[in-house]
């Protein structure tokens, strides 16, 4: 077999890897001292891998052109998009850690661990392999990868009781997501002989006997498990809460666009001959989830847990663009899931701006009243993320949910996007919530601290994106999710 | 004559014993990494099986990188664990609290 258009393809992930080994064995030599080099290699390398997907992503590829390894990897534009998303992502995650770590919030170990860009880019290389996997067993790969350096980076904080605790309950609800999903898989390898996923596909079309019809159970709550959709959603506010911030910024968008690309992937390539079979499970994943991430975030003190079931409530939103099963659907939820990575880097850089006078972070509503007098650019780029987080018209916000709903209701699915709208009213309240709090309420005057260069410049670039100057990118947003959901329509076989 | 419903069978009863291991299981964090693995188990019994029935090598490759990935993932689980009870000095599953709501 001639490997060198299999490695061709494969670019962006052999670069993180060989970058991530190295990286590793400096981390080893040089300690944490060396961290903040190794962080800046580790975002050059993913800054790198994201400049090498462009010409596919300008061009668009699909066809059996992008098949890698005897078929076991498809790099089309999906994959790509997914790619680039979470090559950005990734370098958002390293670029608000060192000030993070430095502070001393980050318990009685000073300092960023020099682990912590090494695992980002394994991370970044296992979510590469699971977007752009066609073949079950390239699919566990990638997620384990991807799962066993999340559990780390959520445990980072050694010291930290809240941190560690955030890893062991990851580590049980991911390690029980990942054996009910390889239970999918081994039932739709023995009912339908194989693992690609084209073979799977060809098996499951007909009528589906019990024993495979089980197997798409189990592969699609695996599934949802990852990418914390109701009713298996309940880890996300812990770990969330507990994991250090900009770990949790990460959870919140890379790990999500790989896990939502994966379902999209799984469910059109493996489960696309048996629409009414999986529809119905999804369009309840998605509707539930939006009704209780919206429900779950009223009462909640901590911001950070807040915005857990704010995640949880846009799953539910880009589930619905999924749920509607065909290229207009897909495209609405590709173009949600950029909004999305968008407005949750944002909303969590400025929550990690909330500094005191000694660098301490602060991280509930009882915190940042007043906030608009003591920080009021913290205070009105909050306002911008919680506004276009409820959907409200100016702001990019409203587009992704305008697109997912026109999406919902071009399909015929107006009950259930009728649903979704009643349910993101109910969202708007705890959004809304931030504003009350910042701008009328007496100042606490805790929140003193200075930001970091870096911070800032997240934060402005963030809140650009999401404000009105940000419609000038939907054309070329929409073209490339366009291209994305059609290569995943395109059966090969 | 043991056919493949047997395997399948031994399989989902040792499946359903790792999840009720997880979610039953009031007293130790060790016992609940021990029903992960049983879960693996009860996927490894299911590929070989099915592999052996097919007369398909995929499945037992499949098993061997499920046995590898599931070696990874106890030594990610216990090192955690450990650092877990460094902290809190337990592992009682009642005392991982400190996060509610």
């Amino acid at each position: 077999m001639d490997f060198v258009p299999s490695f061709a393809l494969t670019l962006p992930e052999l670069v993180l890897t060989g970058t991530g080994l190295v990286l590793l064995l400096l981390a080893a030599w040089g300690g944490d001292k060396a961290a903040r080099k190794i962080a800046i290699a580790a975002a050059t390398a993913l800054f790198v891998a994201g400049v090498l997907l462009v010409p596919g992503l300008h061009f668009g590829t699909d066809g059996p052109a992008t098949l890698a390894f005897g078929g076991l990897l498809k790099v089309d534009s999906f994959a790509l998009f997914a790619k680039a998303l979470i090559y950005l992502a990734a370098i958002a995650a390293l670029m608000v850690a060192p000030a993070f770590f430095a502070g001393p919030t980050a318990g009685t170990e000073r300092g960023m661990r020099a682990e912590y860009p090494v695992l980002v880019l394994f991370a970044a290389v296992g979510m590469s392999i699971m977007v752009s996997a066609n073949d079950f067993m390239s699919l566990y790969l990638g997620l384990e990868l991807n799962s066993l350096s999340a559990y780390v980076l959520a445990a980072i904080l050694r010291r930290d009781t809240r941190s560690g605790e955030a890893g062991l309950k990851y580590f049980v609800l991911g390690a029980l997501a990942s054996g009910i999903l390889l239970y999918g898989m081994s039932l739709l390898y023995g009912f339908t002989g194989g693992t690609a996923f084209d073979a799977v596909r060809a098996g499951l079309s007909g009528t589906m006997g019990t024993g495979a019809l089980l197997g798409v159970i189990f592969v699609l709550s695996g599934l949802a498990f990852k990418i914390s959709a109701v009713p298996f959603h309940m880890w996300t506010p812990d770990v969330y809460e507990g994991a250090p911030t900009p770990v949790t910024a990460f959870f919140a968008t890379a790990p999500k666009v790989a896990a939502v690309a994966l379902t999209a992937r799984v469910v059109f390539e493996v489960f696309g001959g048996q629409v009414q079979a999986w529809q119905q499970i999804v369009m309840f994943m998605a509707l539930a989830s939006i009704i209780f991430g919206a429900l779950g975030a009223i009462g909640q003190e901590n911001l950070k847990r807040l915005l857990a079931y704010s995640s949880i409530n846009n799953i539910g939103f880009i589930l619905l663009g999924l749920a509607v099963a065909n290229v207009d659907g897909a495209s609405a939820m590709l173009v949600y899931l950029f909004i999305y990575v968008a407005m949750s880097i944002g909303s969590f850089v400025a929550l990690l701006m909330l500094r005191g006078e000694d660098g301490e972070l602060f991280e509930t509503f009882a915190d940042i009243r007043g906030l608009s007098v003591t920080r009021p650019a913290i205070a009105w780029a909050l306002l911008i993320f919680m506004f276009s987080l409820a959907g409200i018209p100016p702001l990019l916000g409203f587009y992704s949910k305008f697109v997912v709903f026109q999406a919902t209701i071009e399909a015929g699915l107006v009950a259930f996007g009728a649903i979704a709208i009643a349910a993101s009213v109910i969202g708007a309240f705890y959004y809304i919530k931030f504003v009350k709090v910042m701008f009328f309420d007496e100042p606490a005057g805790v929140v003193t601290g200075k930001s970091e260069t870096g911070h800032w410049v997240l934060l402005g670039l963030t809140a650009l994106i999401i404000s009105p100057l940000g419609y000038l990118l939907t054309p070329s947003l929409t073209d490339l999710a366009d291209k994305a959901a059609r290569s995943l329509f395109i059966v090969l076989v | 004559m043991i056919g493949i419903e047997h395997y399948l069978t031994v399989g989902a009863i040792l499946f359903v014993l790792g999840v009720l291991g997880i979610f039953l299981n009031r007293k130790n964090v060790i016992v609940i990494l021990m029903a992960v693995e049983l879960i693996l188990l009860a996927v490894n019994i299911n590929l070989v099986a099915f592999s052996a029935f097919l007369n398909d090598l995929t499945g037992q490759i499949f098993a061997m990188l499920v046995l590898t990935v599931a070696a990874a993932e106890a030594a990610i689980g216990l090192a955690i664990l450990v650092i877990y009870f460094r902290t809190r000095g337990s592992i009682a599953v009642d005392d991982i609290n400190r996060m509610k709501g």
